[in-house]
């Protein structure tokens, strides 16, 4: 056998070469059944970093449709709630760059808000309520509206369905207990990178 | 001897005691105004029981604690309330808070009050009652109360050690050390109740080294007692609970855990004194004693204060200069804060002020690049690596951060006070730390909210499909009918039963729609969800029509409903249904025909104009979708008109809606609807009018303005 | 009345990374002087041009990269660096290796990662090793020390002229200790002292006093608290042990001492100047003493077993490799922390 095969150069190395693919095929094969990852785990993914405001702001109806439209390669700096630091988180996750957030779906707001019903002005039309996307509006039609806060995500749909504009959005106030230090600010001359001090000359200019 | 441990880290910086500690305590007096922050603790804040211009005594109770952890506000002395109103706190942030301000009579006139003279037989619960009545908190710095630390019930076994902590290791503050030093026997005696309340197996009094004419003092009311006075060398931060902790026993506080779990409870020595002064003498928290050091006062020293003091009080008659001040420190200089403004009040937790002046404590010079020295870590009490957490808190990278244990930070500052480069790693740790917390409430709060939204989806869906079911069911129900009217030609009960059966099959939908957790409105029945979809699909038919179509699809549903009910209303009749039912379609063909009106004024206003017209007061679902859109409709076309004209059409507009609401309200009158209508559209015009009134009035305002 | 609000601690230590510079060049002084004394002026004039050249450097990168010049030219981090890698070269270096170098630490090793404080590599290291791979000739031609032979040392006037105007003046060169040991392939460790009267008492005339010249510095700062004892302690004692177990008492091919690794070469220097260097080096003290003690293996390692005499360079930038790694490994326990326990790993590299 030995023999033969040494007196086969080429078959030999032909031999070799198919069974080297076939050992290989079968391990490759057993790995992606053993190792088979269930589901769309990215969607799953995406959809835990976006706020789950459900407020369409990035022209998708939810967080879990934007999550898909990501996944298929929608660009990750359309949700204005999730801000700077949700594109960031999606930018690790996707390993790709951070993009700066797109203004035309809205600006990051600065404190987090909440919807506010003015009850005098409230006539009772359920239409707020249908508009909310996680039922946090309490009412029944023709008696007066309000909003459990502690539910309210901020999305501001209520705000556009009301016929006597009686919503507002309210940003939470400031208090002893939820104010903090801010970082230390980064824009003094000793700290600041040669590409931020271009990017601000240029912006002078 | 005890033996005593040491900890990680920690710093020498200069102690600058000895300024304060020339002089006795001295009373500070009565201002002329207190102002009482209801929150000078940690927890909920104190809710407010009196009322402006209420006499007070010196001692009664003005604000009593909302929730478990919160403790009472006292009046300081006796005066009148003259506000219960935000003002400016000591707090870093400058913000203002609720507080109560007591003019004071100066006549300082106790409220009636006694102590538990014999609270040696005092059971724990009364004693607990009244150290939490008398409002003590922490007085160290954090504002803990005192009663709930006491109360706690340790998870593992009980307590073995009593802790008092006087080893007050920032740098300035005097004020335990001139409290050990005069009034060691009070110390001692608040101890012994603590004691009681913790049934400890030893007590030890911690003190640092350099306070000699303390221990001196506290040595001799501790003889003949079970409590050890303990002396351990000066180091930055002994003074923290958990370093003096290990400096006494040995044992570390588990991280994220409190002292209780190793057995040990820790209390400050001014505590202890406000313990003693609340059981035997009855007397509430209403003074503490602080000091008041720095170079920009002329006599540094301790002062007995009342609560609500404002500090400039304090430093007037420390002999203080305005000039040489450039920064106003609550606290010391390794921990304190900045306070804005020196009229804020001193409250529970204000050991000392510190008015430094620019030479003595200079301005922070610009940070520059860490080198990683290591400094810090070597200074950290912790055990942590600051400069890791520096970078990792400049990254956001707040996996890493909590990773590397940001949260057994204790802020202590030594970090800082080491590090070559200036950085103010402190204000990285603590900005990270609220980052971290408020990431982790978003992250809550988000995933609460896709459950919510997900659940909505779900009901949606299912009453979508019940509603089809029963669609279906109608019609065939509708057929069978039909088939049984043609073949028995007279079936007198089965339209009632069929009614009957309808109205339970609702009655049962709308129970099981109810069921489901997070449905929010009262009583969402079928029609009302009905009517939504009806709207909802007309409005997706009328989305791309004019205004003018949409009225007239309007009226052309309205005749249609019209129609359908004076058709139901007939058949009723004839078939003898029972009076309510009958009365009900009535009622309603009633209410369908001013809308009908209404509609057919719009279509023929649109049919001239081809404009929007102002909206009537809307009620039901379909008029009031027509409203927004007209009002949409409105608003587009007023974008580009001047103030004035706005203002002007906005006047036309009001006059319009009260108009039509007294035209609605007379004739509800006249055909004597429900005192409820009534009553609602008279308050609906009540409102209209002011609103007039002020268009009115701005429409003046602007043409007036244009005259000028 | 406008009240400053600032976080706190608000009293800071005396403590400034300017203050931390000086002392180390301070630190230097004693070392410096052996050198001058043993091998003439040459030491000096490449520190007084290398530092003149580092200065350059710094101001041109940080012009070109738009920094507050001042601020950063006062830190003296620069002339550390300068001043280090001038004492590591040659006496008597010609003027363009000088230049060469210094500039590459400065721009390339330090600003081109993000100036003082981001630089993974010792940059003065970085240059010693860039000029010994491009320049070996230039970087093993070390002067002969005073007293060898009855050589005198060139006077300040010559010195100036050897670096700026090479072979100007007649200099005489001689093999170090270390390049003698590792050539050696016959004799036995006496006869080739006996040889070569450059091996001085213990480990080169010269080389052993100013090498116990930069211990002294070191051990001053270590008294001024400027580092830790752990990474120079832990060197040492790695080499020493290295040292002693692969020294076969004198034979042929022998390895050398203990005391003659301690003394000869760039070991004092390397341990108390240049692992010291915080920015490149681990951060934990646990960190520090894996971090010194790798070093000494590897620099016995490759002065025995590799091509090139001296190795402290080499190992330097290697564990400079190794130092996140480290300190990856050797985090310290957090107060309240059982040992290794809650201290997750997640979220690190």
């Amino acid at each position: 056998m030995y023999e033969w095969i040494a007196q086969q150069p080429f078959l030999a190395a032909l031999i070799a070469l198919v069974m080297l693919g076939a050992v290989f095929g079968a391990l490759l094969g057993f790995a992606s059944e053993k190792f088979k990852v269930e589901g769309n785990s990215v969607v799953e993914d995406i959809n835990a970093i976006l706020p789950q405001t459900q407020c369409g702001q990035c022209g998708y109806p939810g967080c879990r449709p934007y999550a898909e439209a990501i996944a298929e390669g929608e660009a990750i700096n359309r949700c204005p709630p999730g801000g700077e630091a949700g594109i960031a988180q999606l930018a690790d996750l996707l390993d790709v760059e951070p993009i700066p957030l797109d203004e035309a779906h809205g600006e990051e707001a600065a404190l987090p808000s909440v919807a506010f019903i003015h009850e005098e002005d409230c006539i009772g039309c359920t239409k707020c309520i249908q508009a909310c996307p996680v039922d946090a509006i309490l009412g029944a039609a023709k008696q007066m509206h309000t909003v459990i806060t502690s539910e309210c995500t901020g999305c501001d749909l209520c705000v556009d369905p009301c016929p006597v504009d009686c919503i507002e959005m309210v940003s939470e106030e400031l208090t002893l207990a939820s104010w903090h230090w801010d970082l230390p600010s980064r824009d003094d001359s000793a700290t600041i990178i040669a590409t931020d001090r271009i990017a601000t000359d240029r912006d002078a200019a | 001897m005890r033996k005593i441990w040491d900890f990680h880290g920690g710093i020498h910086p200069p102690e600058n005691k000895h300024q304060s500690l020339t002089q006795p305590i001295r009373r500070a007096g009565i201002p002329a105004e207190l102002v009482l922050p209801l929150n000078q603790h940690i927890g909920a804040p104190a809710e407010p029981i009196v009322e402006i211009g209420q006499k007070v005594l010196k001692g009664e109770c003005v604000a009593r604690p909302a929730g478990f952890i919160s403790v009472p506000v006292h009046a300081p002395t006796s005066g009148t309330v003259t506000a219960v109103e935000e003002r400016q706190v000591a707090h870093p942030s400058g913000l203002a808070t609720e507080c109560i301000v007591i003019t004071s009579d100066l006549e300082d006139r106790w409220v009636e009050h006694a102590g538990i003279p014999d609270w040696t037989s005092a059971d724990k619960a009364t004693l607990l009652a009244c150290i939490r009545d008398a409002g003590i908190a922490g007085m160290g710095g954090a504002g803990f109360p005192t009663a709930v630390k006491l109360g706690v019930n340790p998870r593992g076994g009980s307590i073995d050690t009593l802790v008092l902590n006087g080893t007050e290791c920032e740098p300035y503050i005097t004020a335990d050390h001139v409290l050990m030093r005069e009034r060691a026997e009070e110390v001692v005696a608040g101890t012994r109740i603590l004691q009681k309340l913790v049934e400890p197996k030893e007590t030890l009094l911690g003190v640092e080294d350099n306070k000699p004419d303390a221990i001196e003092a506290l040595r001799r009311a501790c003889e003949g007692t079970d409590m050890d006075v303990v002396v351990f060398p000066t180091k930055y931060p002994s003074g923290g609970e958990k370093q003096l902790i290990e400096i006494l026993t040995g044992r570390q506080v588990p991280s994220g855990g409190l002292p209780a779990d190793i057995g040990v409870v820790c209390q400050n020595m001014g505590t202890a004194v406000a313990v003693y002064r609340a059981v035997v003498h009855g007397e509430p928290l209403i003074s503490r004693i602080t000091t008041v050091t720095g170079e920009a006062v002329a006599q540094p020293g301790n002062f007995d204060v009342l609560l609500g003091t404002p500090m400039s009080f304090l430093l007037e008659l420390s002999g203080f200069s305005a000039d040489r001040l450039q920064r106003l420190v609550m606290g010391g200089p390794m921990m304190g804060f900045t306070i804005p403004d020196a009229a804020v009040p001193v409250v529970k937790t204000t050991n000392c002020i510190l008015a430094p002046t620019e030479k003595e404590l200079p301005p922070p010079p610009p940070a520059q690049p860490c080198i990683r020295c290591g400094l810090c870590a070597e200074a950290c009490p912790a055990s942590l690596l600051p400069q890791q957490l520096y970078w990792f808190s400049r990254g956001k990278e707040y996996e890493k951060l909590e990773a590397h244990n940001l949260f057994d930070c204790i802020e202590c500052g030594a970090c800082s006070y080491a590090c070559p480069s200036n950085i103010p790693l402190v204000q990285y740790y603590r900005a990270s730390k609220a980052e971290v917390t408020q990431l982790k409430r978003d992250q809550a709060k988000s995933e609460h909210s896709k459950t919510r939204f997900e659940a909505r989806q779900e009901r949606l869906q299912r009453e979508a499909e019940e509603k089809e079911a029963q669609r279906r069911a109608r019609k065939e129900a509708a057929e069978a009918r039909a088939r049984q009217a043609a073949e028995a030609g007279s079936a007198e009960q089965d339209p009632i039963q069929a009614a009957i059966e309808r109205a339970q099959a609702k009655k049962a939908a709308a129970q099981e729609g109810e069921e489901t957790p997070q449905r929010p409105a009262v009583a969402q029945l079928d029609p009302a969800q009905l009517a939504i979809e009806r709207a909802k699909a007309a409005r997706a038919v009328s989305a791309d029509q004019s205004p003018a179509e949409k009225a007239r699809a309007n009226l052309e549903r309205l005749q249609e409903r019209l129609a359908k009910s004076e058709a139901k209303l007939t058949a009723s009749r004839e078939q003898g249904a029972e009076a309510t039912i009958i009365d009900a379609l009535e009622a309603a063909i009633e209410k369908l025909r001013p809308k009908l009106e209404v509609a057919q004024q719009e279509v023929d206003a649109l049919g001239d104009e081809a404009q929007p017209k102002p909206a009537p007061a809307a009620e039901e679902k379909d008029a009031a979708q027509l409203a927004i859109e007209r009002a949409q409709a409105a608003r587009a076309a007023t974008a580009d008109q001047s103030p004035g004209e706005k203002a002007q059409a906005n006047l036309e507009r009001l006059r319009q809606r009260l108009a039509k609401s007294e035209a609605k309200l007379a004739a509800s009158r006249e055909e004597g609807a429900d005192d409820s209508i009534i009553d609602a559209l008279e308050a609906a015009i009540e409102k209209l009018r002011p609103k007039l009134e002020a268009a009115q009035r701005e429409v003046e305002e602007l043409k007036a303005g244009q005259e000028a | 009345m406008a009240l400053m609000r600032v976080t706190s601690p608000h009293a800071h230590g005396p403590l400034s990374t300017a203050r931390v510079m000086q002392t180390v060049l301070l630190a230097c002084i004693p070392g410096v002087a052996a050198l001058t004394w043993f091998f003439g002026y040459g030491t000096l004039v490449n520190i007084a041009w290398a530092c003149l050249v580092g200065l350059a450097s710094e101001a041109i990168a940080l012009k070109l990269r738009r920094r507050p010049m001042g601020m950063y030219l006062k830190d003296y981090s620069a002339l550390v660096t300068a001043t280090l890698l001038a004492i590591a070269m040659p006496a008597y270096a010609p003027w363009w290796l000088i230049l060469v170098g210094v500039s590459f630490s400065i721009i390339i090793a330090k600003h081109l990662y993000g100036g003082l404080g981001y630089n993974p590599f010792n940059p003065a290291m970085v240059g010693y090793v860039v000029l010994l791979i491009s320049f070996p000739v230039e970087m093993t031609s070390w002067a002969a020390p005073r007293g060898v032979n009855a050589i005198e040392v060139p006077g300040l006037l010559d010195a100036v002229k050897l670096c700026f105007v090479p072979g100007s003046v007649d200099a005489v060169t001689m093999a170090t200790p270390l390049d003698l040991l590792k050539q050696n392939k016959t004799l036995a460790v006496d006869a080739l002292w006996q040889q070569n009267p450059q091996f001085g008492r213990w480990a080169g005339v010269g080389w052993e006093w100013a090498s116990l010249g930069f211990l002294a510095g070191g051990l001053w700062m270590l008294y001024r608290r400027i580092y830790t004892w752990h990474a120079p302690v832990a060197m040492l004692a790695s080499l020493t042990l290295m040292a002693a177990l692969f020294d076969d008492g004198g034979a042929a091919r022998s390895t050398g001492s203990p005391l003659f690794h301690l003394l000869s070469g760039g070991t004092m220097f390397g341990a108390f100047f240049i692992i010291t260097d915080p920015v490149s080096s681990a951060v934990s003290n646990l960190g520090r003493l894996v971090f010194g003690a790798l070093i000494g293996v590897l620099v016995f390692l490759i002065r025995s077993f590799g091509n090139y005499p001296d190795a402290v360079a080499f190992a330097v930038l290697i564990m400079n490799f190794a130092a996140p790694f480290i300190d990856y490994y050797t985090q310290p326990r957090t107060y309240g922390h059982r040992q290794g326990g809650t201290a997750s790993r997640k979220g690190a590299p």
